[in-house]
């Protein structure tokens, strides 16, 4: 396995008025990690997170996805580059069933959006991909369920599994534990210790039982600057980590 | 157990039915009438697929139903005359052939609403709104002060426009044209709504986020979908103009959009068959409450009102209740 990043933030910042959201952010995401990004609330985490997946445009800096460079890409053109992304809140068409929701995913991937007339629900292909990325979040028992009467943490589970039909090359993920409650998390911890080894994640996350249980390595973020990179042995030890974020609570 | 789909067949047939008893009992007004609703109904469906499917509410579809109906007075007034539309570059002449008339309004309310929807549906809400009641007003008061064809008294089609085979004058027979082409129409608009297409301009409607996460950008979707919309309202005008073998701005004023909308919250929006359901009772309700009142507007707003307030999902939800998602 080849070292170089899969994902690489190369000194992004961006600027609402006086306030620096992000300033100079460079991290990168290797193949087969999770590196999560932490910070206290208000840190910047979701600016960054936007800057990313192309829906916030960065004043300066480059985003570069497998070596390309993205930033000048639209939202839309970084998710079929090779960007998958779910959401803080989970963003979904709520009036589709799950397996419609899936399909939409399919469909993007292929890039059949502008197919007008075979039957889309009926496509095997979509389908499939459908059904193989709902069986994976542990959904499909519910395909045909209207998106809105999933729970919470279902709804949660699909997102990702639209991700998944996406077949990304890295993963952004924003709180996906978030909400979910003991159970909930302990799946979704389980399920994105595998995920890594079909793309590495991107993972910023409130739960630091949770991140220091997944993460190879961790980004901490305070107003909008990167103050520290590493290991979750060298980030708990770390002074001005402890001083800035992590002595709010026992880690 | 009424299903949405026992109940469009049901209301097809009723559309069917009342022209051709009156045919039998011989009463043309009653099938001038269903030939009206008919036309109406395939604006509806036109404009439902950018409203309904995709939740571009647009407040200047007027501007491609006149269109169509200007596409077909322009024509329609030349071949009358016998004069030439231009003889330069090259030579166009005007036709009374109703599948010509038909293409070249098509055609001409695509072309409008590219150009207009390349404008516009990059905004939303209100913005959207506005905007397409701009483009709309425009066309209108562009119609008005445009001399050639008649200005503000529009222009009067002598005789009604030929298809091959038929007698158009016979009522009977136009609406029969006018049905079948209601119908190839809600062929389209259903393969397109269970099409790859109709998935994502669905999801663009619900949430435009969620698109962009599957990398499918919604601008060009809706252009399409606006587009699509437009050339159907455009020959529900040219039609339209036909029935009635007149053509004025008034095609062109936001009234008319107005009333185009209204067709479709009173079905049902996005329903397959919500407008046709809202056209077929509008023009009842017009024909029947107009004997009432001149201002029969006025009870039609209630029972608009009554719609609205009590029965969401326009009469079609009200009858067979939320839509369950196509398989």
């Amino acid at each position: 396995m080849t070292d170089a990043p899969v994902l690489e933030l190369q000194g992004l910042s961006k600027r609402f008025g006086a306030v620096v959201a992000s300033n100079d952010v460079s991290l990168d995401l290797k193949p087969g990690e999770i590196h999560a990004l932490i910070g206290p609330n208000g840190a910047g985490k979701s600016t960054l997170i936007a800057q990313i997946a192309g829906s916030l445009a960065s004043d300066a800096g480059r985003v570069m996805l497998e070596g390309r460079d993205v930033t000048a890409l639209r939202a839309s053109a970084r998710a079929k580059a090779g960007l998958g992304r779910t959401f803080q809140i989970s963003s979904l068409a709520m009036e589709y069933t799950v397996l419609q929701n899936a399909v939409l995913g399919a469909v993007g991937q292929a890039g059949r959006a502008f197919s007008l007339w075979r039957s889309v629900m009926k496509a095997r292909s979509f389908l499939n991909a459908a059904d193989a990325a709902l069986e994976s979040v542990g959904l499909a028992e519910f395909r045909n369920l209207r998106t809105d009467e999933l729970s919470h943490g279902q709804r949660r589970q699909l997102e990702v599994a639209i991700a998944l039909t996406m077949q990304p090359h890295a993963f952004l993920m924003d709180e996906p534990m978030a909400g979910l409650g003991m159970e909930g998390t302990r799946t979704m911890t389980g399920f994105l210790d595998e995920l890594r080894h079909r793309a590495p994640i991107l993972l910023v996350e409130h739960d630091m039982n949770a991140v220091f249980q997944l993460a190879d390595r961790i980004s901490v973020l305070v107003y909008g600057e990167i103050i520290a990179t590493g290991t979750p042995d060298e980030i708990r030890a770390d002074p001005a980590v402890r001083s800035a974020y992590l002595g709010e609570s026992t880690v | 157990m009424l299903t949405e789909r026992r109940l469009n067949v049901l209301v097809l047939a009723l559309l069917l039915a009342v022209p051709l008893w009156a045919w039998v009992s011989n009463e043309p007004f009653t099938i001038t009438l269903a030939t009206r609703a008919v036309i109406f109904a395939i604006a509806g469906v036109g404009l439902n697929l950018a409203l309904g499917t995709g939740g571009l509410v647009s407040l200047g579809h007027a501007a491609f139903f006149g269109i169509g109906g200007y596409a077909m007075g322009i024509l329609a007034s030349h071949a009358q005359s016998y004069t030439a539309l231009t003889d330069w570059p090259f030579l166009i002449e005007g036709t009374k052939s109703m599948p010509v008339i038909w293409l070249v309004a098509i055609v001409a309310s695509a072309l409008a609403a590219l150009a207009i929807g390349a404008l516009s549906v990059r905004t939303s809400g209100v913005y959207f709104i506005m905007i397409t009641l701009a483009f709309g007003q425009m066309f209108y008061y562009f119609m008005i002060s445009w001399p050639a064809y008649g200005g503000e008294d529009g222009l009067s089609i002598y005789v009604r426009n030929s298809f091959p085979g038929l007698n158009t004058l016979d009522p009977i027979q136009f609406f029969g044209l006018t049905f079948v082409l209601l119908l190839l129409v809600l062929a389209l608009v259903t393969r397109l709504r269970s099409s790859a297409f109709g998935l994502a301009l669905g999801a663009a409607r619900q949430n435009e986020n969620r698109l962009r996460a599957v990398g499918i950008a919604p601008y060009r979707l809706y252009l399409l979908a606006f587009t699509i919309s437009g050339a159907i309202t455009g020959l529900s005008g040219a039609l339209f103009a036909d029935l009635n073998r007149f053509v004025s701005p008034t095609m062109f004023s936001w009234h008319t959009s107005g009333e185009i909308i209204v067709f479709i919250i009173l079905g049902g929006v996005g329903r397959l068959m919500g407008p046709v359901i809202g056209a077929a009772l509008y023009v009842m309700l017009e024909h029947l409450l107009g004997g009432v009142s001149d201002y029969w507007q006025i009870y039609f707003g209630a029972i608009l009102l009554g719609v609205v307030l009590f029965a969401r999902g326009g009469l079609i939800g009200l009858l067979v209740g939320r839509e369950v998602a196509h398989d």
